[in-house]
């Protein structure tokens, strides 16, 4: 099947929107409220384009291609209306670049630039709305919301949770949980598929509030390090220390996250957290916790003390005394390893695995 | 004196009852037990759409029909006892003599250029009776219809040349064809009876008045395209029409007309009533469907159309109230009868809801093709108090306001989309010199603005910012700037808007800016309402020579504004004036002045 795209010839498949095709030729249409695992919703109007023979103009995003359709993606009239669509969201958009924690990282500003839009034309009636921090893990600013619907079709067509929708009409039409409550009494499991998917600062992780600037942050691929899925996640990094994680795209996850991969990574940083083995005093108490009844060690004492202990039961008492119990956190091959170790080694079948994180 | 045989018909649509129908038959009962004629049937019939002349009481005696208007509680006895008992008409209360046919006194101005199709029952029968309704040959299309083949039904229509009367226009009969393609077994039939339009009632009134001519229609359409279960979406702020919905659907499942294998066939439909929660835009088809299912209200993009993918996403087709009204007639008399009726490209009957600053207000069903001069002067009885006609707004707030100038263009789906309005749903608002354009249309985006669903960003954003800028007009504060902007904004949200709430809610702006620019820039360049209605722009003053110094404007002031001494020529201080106009409607001597 073929299209004319902007007047040259583009070969395309049956059933691919206007979008696809545009994209498969290189061309891009500006859009907010696409995202590639949401089904089209038509809603913000800046992909449309001119479909000779249709009336109006026709989104890209839902309109399916044709043979033969000739299609401008760019003409004056298209231009025109776009720039006036973006006009409209930049004129109910507050103008805080400077403190907005989605600066350089936001769909509105790149097209506003794009399109030349320094402020909104249109004085008058502005979205009033305090910040939403009630919950613990992101900021919702309603004044910045663009009404796109990402985070409410990905609650509803990717979660099945349904936690938020909009609610009132026309310009008081706001996303929320039903009856305003606070998504901690809410359906809401707190995934933050929502906040990755806002294409402006509407949605912000907490820990990124005053903390990072786009531009500042490293992307490390990486694997979320709770259960066996494999999650594949991108943690954003300043310095070297984590100011949020991100689900990125492979066949475990496509771009998903749970809560846990996507907020529970506190304990990085935790002044808790063991940098170094310990292995525990000889005049230790029996019984006795606390750090003080533990001193420091290579990773060669650590294990040597380890392996002395093992050993000292097995032979003393018998290799069934000994258990093994393995984590979820380790890889295949680890876990292999370990139940390798304990029968080779040990001699027991007293090997498990949390398997449930 | 023998007893004569004959009965009392009340108009009890909602228009009716509003105006005081309820006292009437009260009184009517009252009156029938008094006189001993306990015996006589007293019926609350559907609006015969002469709503201006509510509440209207008719004494059917020896098969003729006498029709009362404006009538009073107090004056029921003296009409029954007179004519019903007496056999003499009340000659001063009447309103005319009807003839029991589709069209109604055809003496009667407001009747005579009518041809009631979808209304053809309207204030005959008694819309609670079945019976009533079987009486009039209802149901035999039906009959017909079983008999033939489903391909000969949707034929049937297309020949016809019906299209939708919910306002978009487009050919039923087509509709049908796409819907019966789509493969089953499972599709459905849904009736919009989500009227919304301020000033449209046709829907109300042809539900109200004869329920079972929606639901023959939609048992007719379900066997042409093959669907098995239908809704009827009703809004809730039509609790009448809900109450006689809801008792038909009993009674025509009762005899057989709905269920399974109806009057012994192998068609089935099984029908639902499904009430609306006050949102306009889900008299939009899509965000309809999405509504019966339980989601929010929000239209969604087509493709898939409903007769592809609808309701939970099986093949629907979405009918209008009057549209499947019309479907039995249709059906009974031929399509060639139908067609007949019309022009080229509009064929048929279309019901009008003629309101505003006209001499008879109410429903009109008239051919297509019929001018907008015959509608408003020859039904409608021309404009009040002399002034002249300075628009007529066709089509709801999706429409717009044709000038007096157009008033011979033929009301047809394609001239009126020519001259920027649209048929709509059949709203027709007659509009005079004392109205403000600039305002009415503000009225209109104003109500736009508030429906809007808030999904896409041009209907949501831009409905109110045109809000704003006419607004900022009508106080006095716009500019020619704005003036260009609007135009381009709504020209913009036109085209890039989602669903038809948003491309056409531009259009009485549009039309407005094209027939009435030069009140536009009055208000921008001279900073005067040429209508003298916008308060910013207007002032009152008392001119000295006419003022009699009768003291009634100072005495109507609200506010005091008003000095003088009687039978000297009175002041108004500007300063304390809050432009009601109070003393403008009551001067007898024209003194008061606005400008």
């Amino acid at each position: 099947m073929e299209i004319l795209l902007n007047g040259t010839r583009v070969a395309v498949q049956p059933g691919q929107t206007i979008m696809q095709a545009a994209d498969s030729a290189g061309v891009h249409v500006p859009r907010l409220c696409n995202y590639p695992q949401l089904k089209p919703s038509g809603a913000c109007r800046l992909c449309v384009v001119q479909v000779k023979g249709a009336r109006g103009l026709v989104a890209a995003c839902t309109t399916p291609v044709a043979e033969g359709m000739e299609i401008e993606t760019d003409s004056p009239t298209v231009a025109d209306a776009r720039r006036d669509v973006l006009d409209l969201l930049v004129s109910n958009h507050p103008l805080d670049c400077f403190h907005c924690e989605a600066c350089g990282d936001c769909a509105l500003q790149d097209y506003a630039y794009q399109y030349g839009i320094k402020e909104g034309s249109y004085d008058g009636a502005r979205r009033q709305v305090e910040v939403d921090d009630r919950n613990p893990f992101f900021r919702i600013d309603y004044e910045k919301c663009v009404l796109c619907g990402i985070c409410v079709r990905m609650c509803d067509e990717v979660m099945g949770y349904g936690a938020i929708d909009f609610a009132g009409r026309g310009f008081t039409t706001l996303v929320s949980t039903p009856y305003g409550v606070s998504l901690d009494d809410s359906a809401c499991v707190f995934c933050g598929n929502c906040v990755q998917g806002c294409p402006v600062g509407a949605l912000v992780p907490k820990s990124q509030v005053g903390a990072a600037r786009a531009w500042e942050m490293k992307k490390v691929r990486s694997v979320c390090p709770y259960c066996g899925v494999g999650c594949a996640i991108d943690v954003h990094v300043k310095g070297n220390r984590i100011i949020k994680i991100e689900g990125a795209e492979s066949p475990a996850n496509h771009t998903m996250t749970c809560v846990k991969g996507r907020f529970g990574w506190e304990f990085v940083h935790h002044e808790d957290r063991l940098l170094k083995p310990l292995v525990r005093r000889a005049d230790a108490p029996r019984g006795a916790v606390g750090r003080e009844w533990f001193e420091e060690a290579t990773w060669d004492e650590a294990l040597a003390a380890a392996a002395a202990g093992i050993a000292r039961v097995r032979d003393g008492v018998g290799p069934d005394a000994v258990a093994g119990l393995s984590s979820a956190k380790a890889s295949n091959e680890e876990n292999y390893l370990f139940q390798k170790l304990l029968r080779a080694a040990v001699g027991t079948n007293n090997v498990d695995h949390c398997a449930r994180l | 004196m023998a007893e004569r045989r004959g009965r009392i018909l009340i108009g009890a649509g909602t228009c009716g009852l509003a105006a005081g129908a309820g006292a009437v038959w009260a009184a009517a009962e009252r009156a029938l037990t008094d006189l001993g004629l306990p015996d006589t049937p007293v019926i609350g019939v559907g609006c015969i759409g002469y709503c201006q002349e509510e509440p209207l009481l008719d004494v059917e005696l020896d098969g003729q029909r006498f029709t009362y208007r404006r009538v009073k509680p107090d004056q029921v006895k003296r009409i029954i006892e007179k004519h019903l008992a007496g056999g003499q008409p009340v000659t001063e209360l009447l309103l005319g003599e009807c003839v029991d046919a589709p069209n109604p006194y055809p003496t009667l101005p407001f009747y005579a250029p009518q041809n009631r199709v979808a209304t053809r029952n309207c204030g005959f029968i008694d819309p609670t009776s079945l019976s009533d309704y079987e009486a009039r040959g209802g149901y035999m299309a039906l009959r017909n219809a079983l008999a033939k083949p489903p391909h000969d039904i949707v034929e049937a229509v297309k020949a016809s040349g019906l299209r939708g009367r919910g306002g978009a226009g487009f050919p039923t009969g087509r509709k049908w064809e796409l819907a019966a393609k789509s493969p089953g077994p499972h599709k459905f039939l849904i009736c919009n009876a989500d009227e919304g339009d301020p000033g449209a009632f046709m829907d109300r009134s042809i539900l109200e008045g004869d329920p079972h001519a929606v639901i023959e229609g939609m048992v007719i359409g379900a066997y042409a395209i093959g669907a098995d279960e239908g809704y009827i979406y009703c809004r809730a702020e039509y609790p009448l029409a809900l109450e006689r919905l809801r008792d038909a659907i009993e009674q025509a499942r009762q005899k057989g007309y709905l269920g399974n294998n109806i009057l012994g066939t192998a068609h089935s439909f099984h029908l639902h009533l499904k009430e609306g929660a006050g949102a306009f835009v889900c008299g939009e088809e899509t965000a309809l469907m999405a509504s019966i299912e339980g989601r929010r209200g929000m239209p969604r993009p087509r493709p898939p159309y409903p007769a592809q993918a609808g309701l939970f996403a099986l093949p629907s087709n979405i009918n209008n109230v009057e549209t499947l009204a019309a479907i039995a007639p249709i059906i009974r008399n031929g399509a060639d009868w139908y067609a007949a009726m019309g022009t080229a490209g509009s064929k048929g009957t279309k019901v009008f809801a003629l309101t505003g600053q006209v001499n008879r207000t109410g429903l009109a069903e008239v051919p297509m093709g019929i001018s907008i001069r015959e509608i408003v002067y020859d039904i409608g009885g021309g404009i009040p108090n002399d002034r002249e006609l300075k628009a007529v707004q066709i089509g709801g707030p999706s429409g717009g306001c044709l000038p007096a100038s157009l008033l011979d263009l033929p009301v047809d789906y394609e001239s009126l989309q020519r001259e920027g309005a649209i048929m709509g749903s059949g709203g027709m608002v007659v509009v005079d010199e004392t109205t403000c354009m600039v305002d009415f249309a503000r009225f209109f985006m104003a109500f736009c603005a508030r429906e809007s669903c808030g999904k896409c960003t041009p209907c949501r954003e831009g409905t109110t910012r045109m809000l704003e800028i006419l607004t900022r007009i009508c106080d006095g504060n716009g500019t020619m700037a704005d003036l260009d902007r609007l135009e381009r904004l709504a020209g913009n949200v036109k085209i890039t808007s989602l669903c038809g709430l948003g491309q056409s809610a531009p259009n009485p702006v549009l039309s407005s800016l094209k027939h009435f620019r030069h009140e536009f820039e009055a208000h921008i360049r001279d900073r005067r309402c040429p209508a003298g209605v916008c308060k910013n722009l207007i002032s009152y003053r008392i001119e000295a020579d006419k003022c009699t110094g009768c003291v009634l404007c100072a005495r109507n002031c609200p506010v005091e504004a008003i000095t003088g001494e009687k039978r000297k020529a009175h002041v108004i201080d500007p300063e304390i004036c809050i432009k009601c106009g109070a003393c403008f409607d009551v001067c007898k001597f024209d003194a008061v002045i606005r400008g």
